[in-house]
């Protein structure tokens, strides 16, 4: 189309002109779509990580930094809690709550928290083993997608961990290594950047803090004529108690047989240890497993196995309710806040009020985006009327050749727009640059992975605005162009 | 092929112009002389379709172009008249040739990038074909005015003041150029002047005076 390609001209005729009217209007265009960009990312992130968990349990202080270190994991833990008190909610058969998962925080590698926890929190979030196995032992962990990219770690590798939650060479941990038996799927949500583990094994890491391997190797060595089975200097019952024969049955020694003489005499040839009738394991497994991580401390994997140490600590408590709209299930966190020296927090109110006392700091900058945008479209229009009082002579010319009025009026409009959709390119190119370098700096500070590389189909409608902000803008000039007088304009000397 | 009936012309603020009948036929020139003031430019600018009148009719290859509407005569004026005026003005974002090749387009015509080299050779000036209007000298410029208002075949060629700022070797060549060229494009020639060097070569004149400029 000849109109579009002498439009095309006219403006690179008078590139300072368009110079300033594209970098103004992309200025403008850039900060909104970068804001946008920001805006919805952490959006995305503030609501993917609200995984359904309808209520938080933790040490009294802040509730939304308890809801921010438990659920964002960022911000430190107000405190940790023990077992003991929240022992009726670990019960699998509360009425009111539906699954309890534990969180134990503390640790670090390379800054990305090591959490101790229940495979329950695999399942709120949705997240699934890309490779290996989900950890047993203590010190074996899963970690997630961002961390294996970040730290390079991979099946089998072993590393040490700092204390806290930044990486600090000097509050590593000399202790035995952990060691990854899985990784996770890139899922876009909090679960990406963990390092998951037992809860026990947090609590072991901070028993042994001091204790350096060799140590741990001569007790595997010392003898248990002491019956003193789980290393903590006690014998566990006496030599008569021993000396039982099993025919009874009893094996935890509390009077009362625990399964029938039928149930016993199987050989473990199934490897089926848990008596449901299903093999745990493959036959493999079992020859020359590591006992590198081998440990004598308490051994916590699930809740029910928590119980077994109320006096050991956890840090919160995630929960989801049966049903949501029970009055008992939402009166409990006042009872919880009243009565108990914890605290009970619901995510989504806590969120909500951190969204709107940073609302009133968004909402202005989206005002002075829109007021970029705003000058900057007064400014091509300044440049349009101006270089349309200069061309009088050349847009009279036009109508002598036989261009009609309505062709002025589709020339200046197609310039208008030309240079608004230039300066949405630019925009678009510099908001997306932002972004990335932003991305840059929330990585390194939270761990969170935004990225500059994230489009939107709301950046055509940005288009199609810029495209509309063009018509406006050279309305004015437009119109005067077409309604210009041949006779009188040809006539001034 | 042009013809004039009882034109007349009032402006708003009240000058009013009762021009004489003129006939020109294609292939032939006319000089229409006078001082200043005295209507010259309403004159062409009412034969260019650039001013429009409700007395009189002006008719080109037979068709009246005051009955026309606006965007109408827009056309006609692209497809049937060329008009050169004293001060040239071009597109100074194109080159010469993409001048001449907008014109063709304004018109509603054919883009014919052949035909418009042919006629830049015509007016020597060829070389000049891809370069910007700036790099052009001023006898130059004219030239390209005069390929620009040829560009169409045009019945009718009007020129304003073509010679005033030449000297008089440079006069007879333009005049010479603008026969040549309207001779080639079949078109009839309008000349509207105050150059009196132009009487002793066009012969058919008419001379507009102050009498015609009657406040009525």
């Amino acid at each position: 189309m000849k109109l579009l390609k002498l439009a095309w001209k006219n403006i690179i005729h008078n590139p300072l002109n368009l110079l300033l009217s594209i970098i103004l209007f992309g200025l403008g265009i850039g900060l909104i779509n970068f804001l946008i960009l920001f805006n919805t990312q952490l959006k995305n992130k503030f609501d993917s990580n609200l995984a359904g968990i309808d209520l938080v349990i933790g040490a009294k202080g802040s509730p939304l930094q308890m809801i921010l270190s438990s659920m964002y994991h960022v911000d430190a833990p107000t405190g940790n809690v023990k077992v003991s008190e929240v022992k009726a909610f670990l019960n699998p058969r509360h009425p009111l709550i539906k699954a309890a998962v534990p969180l134990s925080l503390g640790d670090n590698y390379k800054s990305y928290r090591i959490v101790g926890t229940t495979d329950s929190l695999m399942s709120f979030y949705n997240a699934t083993l890309q490779q290996g196995k989900f950890y047993n032992r203590d010190l074996e962990v899963v970690i997630g997608r961002a961390v294996a990219d970040d730290t390079g770690l991979k099946l089998g590798d072993k590393f040490k961990s700092s204390h806290g939650f930044n990486d600090d060479e000097d509050l590593a941990h000399d202790h035995a290594a952990f060691v990854v038996t899985g990784i996770l799927n890139g899922i876009g949500s909090v679960i990406d950047q963990l390092i998951l583990t037992n809860p026990s094994t947090v609590w072991n890491v901070h028993d042994h803090s001091d204790e350096s391997p060799m140590i741990m190797d001569e007790e595997e060595k010392e003898d248990h004529s002491d019956h003193d089975h789980d290393g903590d200097g006690k014998s566990d019952h006496t030599a008569e108690e021993h000396n039982h024969s099993h025919d009874d049955h009893d094996h935890d020694g509390d009077g009362k047989p625990d399964h029938t003489p039928e149930e016993h005499d199987h050989s473990h040839d199934d490897h089926d240890h848990d008596g449901d009738g299903h093999p745990d394991h493959a036959p493999e497994d079992h020859a020359g497993h590591d006992h590198a991580a081998h440990n004598h401390g308490p051994l916590a994997r699930t809740n029910a196995e928590l119980l077994n140490y109320p006096d050991k600590e956890i840090t919160t408590l995630l929960i989801k309710f049966r049903n949501r709209t029970n009055f008992q299930a939402l009166s409990m966190p006042r009872s919880i806040n009243e009565n108990t020296d914890m605290q009970a927090a619901s995510p989504a109110i806590e969120i909500n009020r951190l969204y709107s006392m940073i609302g009133s700091g968004r909402q202005m900058l989206q005002w002075l985006a829109a007021l970029i945008g705003i000058i900057s479209a007064i400014s091509i229009f300044i440049v349009l009327l101006k270089s349309m009082r200069e061309r009088k002579y050349e847009l009279a010319l036009i109508r002598v050749m036989g261009g009609s009025r309505s062709s002025l009026y589709s020339l200046i409009t197609i310039e208008g727009m030309i240079m608004t959709a230039i300066g949405f390119f630019v925009g678009f190119i510099l908001s997306h640059i932002g972004m990335e370098i932003l991305a840059g700096l929330l990585k390194s500070s939270y761990k969170y992975s935004f990225t500059g590389w994230y489009f939107m189909k709301k950046e055509w409608i940005l288009l199609g605005i810029s495209l509309v902000i063009g018509v406006i803008a050279s309305l004015i000039p437009a119109i005067s162009a077409a309604r210009m007088d041949i006779h009188e304009t040809l006539n001034e000397r | 092929m042009l013809k004039t009936t009882s034109l007349k012309y009032k402006y708003p603020k009240g000058e009013f112009f009762d021009f004489p009948d003129i006939i020109c036929n294609e292939r032939e020139q006319l000089l229409v002389l006078g001082s200043s003031g005295v209507g010259k430019s309403t004159l062409l600018h009412l034969l260019g379709g650039l001013l429009t009148t409700k007395h009189g009719s002006i008719e080109l290859g037979g068709q009246n172009m005051m009955k026309l509407n606006n965007k109408t005569l827009d056309q006609f004026r692209g497809d049937n008249i060329g008009i050169i005026f004293q001060k040239n003005h071009f597109i100074s974002s194109l080159s010469v040739i993409d001048n001449l090749l907008m014109s063709q387009y304004f018109s509603g015509g054919k883009e014919d990038e052949a035909k418009c080299k042919s006629l830049l050779t015509r007016l020597n000036i060829e070389d000049k074909a891809y370069k910007s209007i700036n790099t052009l000298s001023e006898g130059q410029k004219q030239r390209v005015a005069i390929a620009r208002a040829v560009a169409n075949n045009p019945k009718l060629i009007l020129a304003d003041e073509p010679t005033s700022a030449l000297d008089d070797e440079n006069c007879k060549e333009v005049i010479a150029l603008l026969e040549e060229q309207a001779e080639m494009a079949g078109a009839a020639l309008v000349i509207v002047t105050h150059d009196a060097r132009l009487k002793d070569i066009i012969p058919n004149q008419i001379t507009l005076s102050h009498q015609q400029a009657l406040a009525k």
